[in-house]
């Protein structure tokens, strides 16, 4: 096991080198010019401040020195400097990404949870009206735009009802510690958090219930039936284990996608996570923090990739890993 | 029988409401005020920065010599009086006394010259450009500062605001690198508020600057400026109460009616005159077939500029005459007529070199309104028979573009910065059309002529002389049709109506909360 994680993290460096190169091309292919952004936010500029600003930071190089210059500090984990922050891309991602972590770890955990149970439910009576009632909700929220998703729950929750805040982190300037701090936070990632689990858990919940009807109609699980074993264990212990395997394989597949998803919902709750400084960073051709932000986020899926392949070998002991 | 008084009962009302309006009580000391800023500033070091945002959160921390109120007439700031000389070549101003900088050092002519002569000419690139004027700078005693102009510049007097010349701490910026000096996350400046925390990507804090120089001001203890990145997501703080104060644009237009209407709900356009946004399309006058008179007249007869006003910008703004704001010195008002007149353009276009080319228009990329606007004016364009394709673009690819000359038509607004010789000429100028910059002259209008009577005016030391002048160029260049003139557009700053004084000069909400209170009833 051991050496099946370290023979993957040596790939992983590679792999990450690659996206690092591709994206930093990528990036550079699409029109645009950082400094004419920031010139054109201060209103005015001649051709002094644009140069200033490029010779600032290394703009005027040729691409091939610049992507030397930012691979080369990428090893060293330094990720460069935000042009229009004005402060180091790591210390930017830094502050920014333990509330990413938070808002989509919840909305992740969130997801499985409910999809597997749904998708428990459902499939326990196929054609139930609760089957069906699981199902159509479970479509609903698959094909609704997260976007509109989002706006209609700030709409009832926070601007009619009431109930809880529609923007930000915490209560700025309630200065909370302790308990209440945590439980500020608690209820401002309620609504961002539902929103982008939502689709999620639609996802496993359908995936959960169409593994589990063709699990259910395996020789072995008839054979438990001929034995007499009562319907909830055969359902937990020998059709939901093995149901299980595709909706791990999609949750670690849509562990990156979660990120994506974070994007849109930070920048409609305000939430100060990593996904609205890459929207924000991406309008501004702020390179730097786009690529760190990729950089980082590539680092995750890949990390989400082997601990399901980890998970795989204790869910299912016929699987072995190889490097 | 009956209007005429009810007019005059309408016009007793507006004379009582004016007074009662400006007493609203006695003001009262303490409380919180929540303002939106969009998007979030970079740095709110002003002598670095100067975007829209910055200026806002930095008219707090930040001061200058003057500050000007809605027709531009300069008031004392950090200047208590200033005096020109006859010839208009010679400006001096008397410093304020028992000024103290945030870090208690006091605040000096020499601080003052040190901002304009070393910082800001290095670091600002208008400034650079004013001071090009400037023979020298003097500073006779701690707080007279003298300036030497080489020729009388018109608009000289209209520099001395927060966003063009802060004065900032010779102290603490002397002989280092400012871009990089530590103290550019700490600023410190002589203004109303001082900074206390910026926890990016959810808010600024200020605390009440205790050592202010104005007795009793600021009112209120602490100002935070909330980071929401989504436009709906900002209405939506300002009904849940979260904000109490929403700057011009910090919301889409179209939801602009639902929010005026809730309680307790005031609106204001004024706080726009010093920059007098301007919006227009560029023509490329490169290309064939727009540089032909016959059809850019055309184009701008069809455009039905009131339909945009009221219908995208809800009845906010106002149909622009031209190149030159009405809010902007020196703004005439009985230019060629340029007005809505769809017969006339098609008449026009029949006549012109127009043979059914498809026509690109670059969109400005800021949202919902201006799209909507970019299919209005297609619409508009289609019915006298033009054929016309929107190019969508982010922000920097409109940049991009526009720096590129790569449209044939293009949206944008500009600041006038209250005189023509700051914000108007730098668009029309034969000499600074050169492809690489979207501020210049990207239309590429050659006018020898005028040109040389812009450098006149900007000179000019008669007020008279420059409106003459003014009137000319402005007659010539309607006459051209070198871009179609938009709208000036009508920001409105929405707020709560017990926050009293949120907008009182010119730079509404950039000028400082300094005089904003909060009736606590």
């Amino acid at each position: 096991m051991v050496r099946f994680i370290l023979g993957r993290l040596v790939k992983a460096v590679f792999i990450l080198l690659a996206i690092l190169v591709f994206n930093f091309l990528l990036i550079h292919a699409a029109p645009g010019d950082p400094a004419a952004v920031m010139a054109g936010e201060a209103g005015a500029a001649d051709e002094k401040f644009l140069a200033d600003l490029r010779q600032r930071f290394g703009l005027d190089q040729p691409l091939y020195v610049q992507l030397w210059i930012y691979i080369k500090g990428a090893v060293q984990l330094d990720l460069g400097y935000s042009f229009r922050q004005q402060m180091p891309v790591a210390e930017l991602i830094g502050d920014r990404l333990p509330a990413t972590l938070l808002l989509t770890g919840v909305a992740f955990v969130l997801s499985l949870v409910l999809g597997v149970v749904a998708g428990v439910a459902a499939s326990a009576r196929q054609g139930s009206w609760g089957d069906t009632i699981i199902s159509t909700l479970a479509l609903l929220f698959y094909a609704t735009p997260l976007f509109w998703v989002a706006l209609m729950a700030a709409l009832v929750f926070s601007v009619w009802l009431g109930w809880l805040p529609g923007f930000g982190y915490s209560t700025i300037g309630a200065g909370y510690t302790g308990l209440a701090h945590v439980l500020d936070v608690a209820k401002h990632l309620v609504l961002p958090a539902t929103t982008l689990g939502l689709f999620f858990t639609a996802i496993y919940m359908r995936m959960t219930r169409a593994s589990m009807l063709e699990v259910s109609r395996l020789d072995f699980v008839k054979t438990a039936r001929a034995k007499g074993l009562k319907r909830r264990v055969i359902q937990r212990r020998h059709i939901l284990r093995n149901a299980l395997l595709p909706v791990i394989t999609l949750a670690g597949l849509q562990a990156g996608q979660i990120f994506g998803g974070a994007i849109l919902t930070e920048t409609v709750f305000a939430w100060p996570g990593i996904g609205r400084l890459m929207f924000e960073a991406i309008n501004q051709r702020d390179y730097n923090v786009i690529l760190g932000v990729f950089y980082i986020s590539a680092a995750m899926v890949l990390l989400f990739n082997l601990i399901t392949d980890v998970v795989y070998v204790i869910i299912d002991p016929r699987i072995r890993l190889t490097a | 029988m009956f209007k005429p008084m009810k007019l005059a009962v309408a016009a007793l009302a507006l004379v009582l409401a004016g007074p009662l309006a400006a007493q609203d009580g006695e003001p009262q000391s303490g409380g919180t005020l929540n303002v939106v800023v969009q998007p979030e500033p970079p740095s709110l070091m002003i002598g670095l920065i100067q975007n829209g945002p910055t200026q806002m959160v930095a008219g707090d921390i930040y001061e200058s010599f003057l500050r000007y109120n809605f027709d531009l007439t300069p008031e004392p700031q950090l200047a208590e009086s200033w005096e020109i000389s006859d010839d208009g070549k010679t400006y001096t101003f008397h410093l304020r006394e028992g000024v103290v900088f945030h870090d208690g050092e006091p605040f000096t002519s020499e601080d003052a010259k040190f901002s304009i002569d070393v910082f800001l000419r290095e670091t600002h690139s208008r400034m650079r450009t004013y001071l090009e004027h400037v023979e020298s700078i003097e500073t006779p005693d701690d707080h007279t500062i003298v300036f030497n102009l080489k020729n009388p510049f018109g608009p000289f007097l209209g520099i001395f605001e927060t966003g063009t010349a802060p004065m900032l701490p010779k102290h603490i910026y002397e002989g280092t690198d400012f871009a990089n000096n530590p103290a550019n996350n700490t600023p410190i400046g002589t203004g109303p508020f001082k900074f206390d925390e910026w926890v990016k990507g959810s808010y600024i804090h200020f605390v009440k600057n205790e050592d202010y120089y104005m007795d009793g001001l600021p009112y209120v203890d602490e100002v935070y400026y909330h980071i929401i990145p989504d436009a709906a997501s900002r209405a939506v703080a300002y009904e849940t109460g979260k904000v109490d104060v929403l700057s011009g644009g910090s919301i889409e237009n179209f939801d602009v009616p639902r929010v005026r209407e809730m309680d307790n709900t005031c609106v204001t356009e004024k706080g726009f005159e010093y920059f007098g946004p301007h919006s227009w399309i560029w023509i490329n006058l490169n290309n064939k077939p727009l540089d032909d008179l016959k059809v850019r007249q055309a184009m701008m007869h069809a455009l039905d500029r009131q339909f945009a006003r009221d219908a995208l910008w809800n009845g906010l703004g106002k149909v622009a005459t031209g190149p030159v704001s009405s809010a902007t010195k020196f703004y005439a008002e009985d230019t060629p007529d340029i007005g809505y007149d769809p017969e006339k353009a098609k008449a026009l276009l029949e006549e012109s070199s127009y043979d059914g080319e498809t026509i690109r228009l670059l969109g400005l990329p800021y949202g919902e309104t201006w799209q909507r606007w970019a299919e209005a004016v297609k619409q508009n364009l289609t019915e006298i028979g033009m054929s016309v394709e929107i190019v969508p673009s982010d922000v920097a690819g409109w940049n991009q573009k526009v720096s590129d000359r790569d449209f044939d038509l293009a949206f944008t607004y500009l600041y006038q910065y209250g005189d023509p010789a700051l914000g108007v000429s730098r668009s029309y100028m034969g000499d600074n059309a050169e492809p690489g910059s979207p501020w210049n002259n990207v239309a590429n209008y050659q006018n020898p002529e005028l040109d040389k009577l812009w450098d006149e005016a900007a000179l000019m030391a008669d007020p008279e002389e420059r409106r003459a002048a003014y009137k000319t160029i402005q007659d010539q260049i309607v006459s051209d049709v070198p871009n179609l003139w938009l709208l000036e557009l009508g920001f409105p700053t929405i707020y709560r109506c017990n926050i009293k004084n949120p907008v009182n000069t010119a730079f509404g909400v950039n000028d400082g909360f300094r005089f904003v209170w909060i009736d606590q009833k």
